[in-house]
């Protein structure tokens, strides 16, 4: 047989094992009639029985193609997460050596590397102007999924490596060259060594709001943290056929189905739930979240479509020129230079246009970046306020913006020049005061004064049964001080603790085992009535509600019903309030209400609080009682609120704002791998968990048995995760104490 | 001197351990569904972090609290007579029978025969020229130690002490220790035997080697 047409059977044997592999059993008669095809044609080229052999391979290949267009038509969500995992689909290797001239990777070989599952490189794209070329330098970096290469994890992505794609993002910050990140990820690799999975994302994210040059994301397989870890871009494109989701299907189908380990959920639950969870480029450009599809051959790109490459390339330069162009000031010739390249049949290559930017458009390409974010998503919450509230609120901001920028800008400023001076004429005064007193002094300090009889009393006397301390320390007790049994430490077996008797538990003890410390859980409530003065929280945004933006089947009920045992209109509380006259903004998220998680509208009040937190110069604290993630029903409504809350965060603390995160409870997976883990300053309460994915997701994508206690917060602190413990009754203490000590006078700083 | 097949036989005779399990504090008990002869286990898990079988529950002040086996084995006794009463505390609920494993044996027949060296405290400890070339060219039991005599080193934070051997005199049966790896404080170095009894401990050893049926 011709060698030529043998590769060529062979090639199409791998795109029928292909077709047959990502329809999983659906379409069978299709597939066995292009299995049948094949075999006769082997089997007749095999014994020369062949007339024109070139002929009759270009109609079998015809076929082949005509079969792949229709079924093209009938594809689901599902096909296509079994499209982007399958070991054809094309790999960021491809895309290195196709769309870019050359390229010299610099994250590490195969599998030499610190995470070879992160692949970077420096990479040059070739363009002409007239006669001229010219080579434009970029920052390639991405999951590498390798055709299936077992060494590379499927693209999970340990926290190492995506410290390293940090690590070159503000390489290519200095040089000052365009990023261009490829997300070919399942997510992240759940493991908690140091830097930690979610604090490490947590740190690239809020890395990326900051950059300063042009970053464009190619989106194929996109999920959840793995993916936002590289993905706050400029320009977001999206392949066609791939997903960029909130959870895996297979991960949402056991959360759905309550699956418990050892289990497996049904695929037609997996089914549903690709379908009902949006995830394909289609969805996510309708939602906002993407800027382009870049549409793929039928069935999905594989390294062979050479022509996919050619309209890559082109994507993602014409991509970068949007970016470097909306910097610019001139809107004339910014419409004119934008209308040029998105022509379609614009070419690309032959407009040249250089991708660095001047000090002041590296700025308004950062804000404007920011802004994009931040305006996302909005329309998935449930905005109930009335309209003439949000009305007289936007005219109070208006209203009040010229007096703020006055008080904070120009008083302040000048204010401090004033106090130093005053302050060194007091001193002064002081010193000339008690030198001139002296011999008045000498006269009466031997006289027993009150005071220092009032001060002996206090020193000698033995503490009274009736008094202030013997107050009750609450303001508030939790309900469940009522029950009438006695509560065994979890601790008792290794400390022997004593049983504790619940109202005293409950009530004086505030949940804490008086023998060992262990800290029960206790409700959102009693933190807000008993951290902060009593009847200084004032509530804001309220009307906020959690809704069902991507109408998931039977999740409006489940939703209803947390509003109902909660009384809180969704999962997370924003307020004002003071601790001993130190005013500042809170946003708790509320472990109660459907675990804590975290959709369109907490994250909405949550940037609300930020930016309210930034205007008052307040400092901003995320109390966080409790929260099990992005909120799953969501989808990428919620994957969203990743980047969101962390560019309102990053704004805020850019301004000059103090951020503290306090933890409580279990607080996991995604709003601790972005606007939670990003801040400098976060402490937790005893009784905290905190980690990336639970054990039973650890166990599950990894494989290790996890020793137990590996998510508590000692083992967080002591891997660098967080920067102290506190008791619970000594959270308001330690809090003013923190508001003090790192805020400063005034409680914002610089 | 001990008589070390006397009391290899001994446990022969009776290779239990009684474990009584007794109530923590006074209450209430109602026990599992078990009755005598049913066998259960201790606690599971690569870290023991699941709690053995379900025995009893004793009920104080609202407060149901589970007792469960600390070990292997199989209940030879339970007082059923108990059931639904209000005990105090320390009273006996139920004998269980844990056969014991060779290492067990092995462990209670070296700790009765042998002197164990201890380690003073946490680092990395090797033996001093001259006995690491007696115990290379031969073997351990090559090795006579002393009460006073220099034997080990003690290499911590880059600073090496001397260490002398204080006990009775005799030969090195076992080491218990590896080159370049930390030995926590009190696990034991050596264990010493007098140069007589020997041979019978090597013989009593390869005894329960061989002869000791493992429970199933």
């Amino acid at each position: 047989m011709d060698n030529n047409i043998e590769k060529r059977i062979q090639s199409l044997r791998d795109r029928l094992s292909y077709l047959q592999d990502i329809f999983a059993g659906k379409h069978g008669d299709n597939a066995n009639l292009l299995h049948e095809r094949l075999e006769t044609f082997t089997e007749r080229a095999r014994w020369g029985q062949l007339d024109d052999p070139h002929s009759e391979m270009a109609s079998l290949e015809d076929l082949f193609a005509y079969v792949e267009k229709r079924l093209e038509e009938c594809i689901t969500p599902m096909d296509k997460v079994r499209i982007v995992r399958h070991p054809q689909r094309i790999c960021l290797r491809d895309i290195l050596e196709n769309v870019y001239d050359n390229f010299t990777e610099v994250g590490g070989q195969d599998e030499h590397s610190l995470d070879p599952s992160m692949l970077i490189a420096r990479a040059v794209i070739t363009r002409r102007s007239g006669k001229k070329t010219y080579t434009q330098s970029v920052m390639v970096i991405g999951q590498e999924k390798g055709h299936g290469a077992e060494f590379r994890n499927g693209g999970s992505v340990k926290p190492w490596g995506n410290a390293k794609a940090l690590q070159y993002m503000r390489v290519a910050e200095t040089e000052g060259i365009p990023i261009h990140t490829y997300i070919f990820t399942p997510g992240s690799y759940p493991i908690e060594d140091n830097p930690g999975a979610a604090q490490q994302i947590a740190r690239n994210i809020y890395g990326m709001a900051g950059l300063r040059v042009p970053v464009v994301a190619v989106i194929s397989e996109g999920g959840s943290g793995g993916a936002e870890a590289i993905g706050l871009a400029d320009k977001r494109l999206m392949l066609s056929h791939g997903y960029y989701s909130v959870i895996s299907p297979e991960g949402a189908a056991a959360i759905e189905g309550r699956i418990k380990a050892g289990m497996r959920a049904t695929p037609e639950l997996i089914e549903h739930c690709a379908e009902h969870l949006r995830i394909t480029a289609q969805d996510n450009l309708a939602f906002g979240y993407i800027d382009r599809i870049v549409q793929e051959p039928p069935l999905g790109a594989r390294p062979w479509h050479f022509d996919f490459f050619r309209h890559l390339r082109q994507e993602v330069i014409r991509a970068t020129d949007e970016v470097v162009i909306s910097t610019r000031r001139m809107p004339l010739l910014k419409g004119m230079a934008l209308s040029r390249r998105r022509k379609p049949d614009a070419n690309m290559e032959e407009m040249f246009m250089r991708w660095d930017l001047s000090a002041s458009a590296r700025e308004r390409l950062r804000d404007r970046r920011q802004q994009k974010f931040l305006r996302l998503s909005r329309h998935a919450a449930r905005d109930r306020r009335p309209f003439w509230t949000k009305t007289a609120s936007a005219f109070w901001d208006w209203l009040s913006k010229p007096w703020r920028t006055f008080k904070y800008d120009f008083y302040r400023k000048h204010q401090r020049h004033i106090r130093a001076v005053l302050e060194e004429v007091d001193n002064e005064w002081e010193q000339l005061k008690s030198r001139m007193l002296a011999p008045w002094r000498r006269l009466t300090g031997k006289a027993d004064s009150t005071a220092a009889a009032q001060a002996r009393e206090e020193l000698t006397a033995l503490s009274a049964w009736s008094g202030e301390g013997r107050k009750s320390k609450w303001n508030y007790l939790s309900p469940r001080y009522k029950v009438d049994r006695t509560i065994t430490c979890p601790n008792s077996a290794s400390y022997g603790c004593l049983d504790l008797w619940g109202p005293d538990l409950f009530a004086e003890f505030a949940g804490v085992c008086s023998h060992c410390g262990y800290h029960f859980p206790m409700e959102p409530e009693w933190y807000v009535k008993n951290v902060f003065d009593a009847g200084s929280v004032f509530e804001f945004n309220s009307e906020i509600e959690a809704g069902n933006p991507l109408d998931f089947p039977d999740f409006a009920p489940r939703i209803a019903e947390a509003q109902k045992k909660t009384g809180a209109r969704s999962g997370c509380m924003t307020f004002e309030a003071r601790i001993d006259d130190i005013k500042m903004v809170v946003a708790m998220l509320m472990g109660t209400f459907r675990g804590g998680s975290v959709g369109a509208a907490e994250g909405y009040k949550f940037v609300e609080a930020a930016q309210r937190a930034a205007k008052k110069r307040y400092p901003f604290l995320a109390y966080v009682h409790g929260t099990a993630g992005i909120r799953i029903q969501e989808g990428t409504h919620g994957v969203i609120q990743m980047p969101r809350c962390t560019v309102a965060v990053r704004r805020y603390i850019e301004s000059g704002g103090l951020y503290m995160v306090l933890y409580d409870t279990n607080s996991f997976a995604g709003p601790l791998a972005s606007f939670l883990g990003c801040s400098p300053y976060q402490f937790a309460v005893r009784s905290s968990n905190i980690g990336f994915a639970g054990p039973g997701v650890i166990k599950e994508t990894t494989g290790m048995d996890i020793p137990p206690k590996y998510h508590r917060s000692y083992r967080a602190l002591s891997r660098g995760h967080i920067q102290g413990i506190w008791d619970r009754r000594q959270i308001r203490a330690n809090l003013k104490q923190a508001l003090l000590t790192i805020g400063g006078r005034n409680l914002y700083y610089r | 001197m001990m008589d070390i097949s006397a009391l290899l036989d001994e446990i022969k005779a009776a290779p239990f351990r009684e474990i009584v399990i007794a109530t923590p504090h006074c209450g209430r008990v109602s026990f599992a569904d078990l009755k005598p002869g049913d066998s259960v286990v201790g606690p599971q898990g690569q870290w023991k972090e699941k709690p053995g079988s379900h025995i009893a529950t004793l009920e104080r002040e609202h407060n149901p609290k589970p007792i469960c086996a600390l070990e292997k084995g199989e209940i030879s006794l339970l007082h059923t007579e108990l059931e639904g009463r209000f005990v105090e505390a320390g009273t006996p609920l139920a004998v269980l029978r844990h056969k014991l494993t060779r290492e067990e044996v092995q462990r209670l027949i070296l700790q009765k025969a042998l002197h164990l060296f201890c380690a003073p405290e946490r680092a990395k400890y090797y033996f001093i020229p001259e006995v690491d070339k007696k115990i290379r060219a031969a073997d351990a039991h090559s090795v006579t130690v002393r009460d006073g005599m220099e034997l080990l080193i003690m290499s911590r934070m880059k600073r090496e002490v001397p260490l002398h051997y204080t006990g009775p005199d005799g030969v090195i049966y076992e080491i218990y220790f590896k080159i370049n790896d930390n030995v926590n404080a009190g696990d034991p170095l050596i264990g010493v035997c007098p140069r007589d009894q020997l041979p019978v401990i090597q013989d009593v050893i390869m005894r329960v080697q061989t002869e000791w049926a493992e429970q199933g």
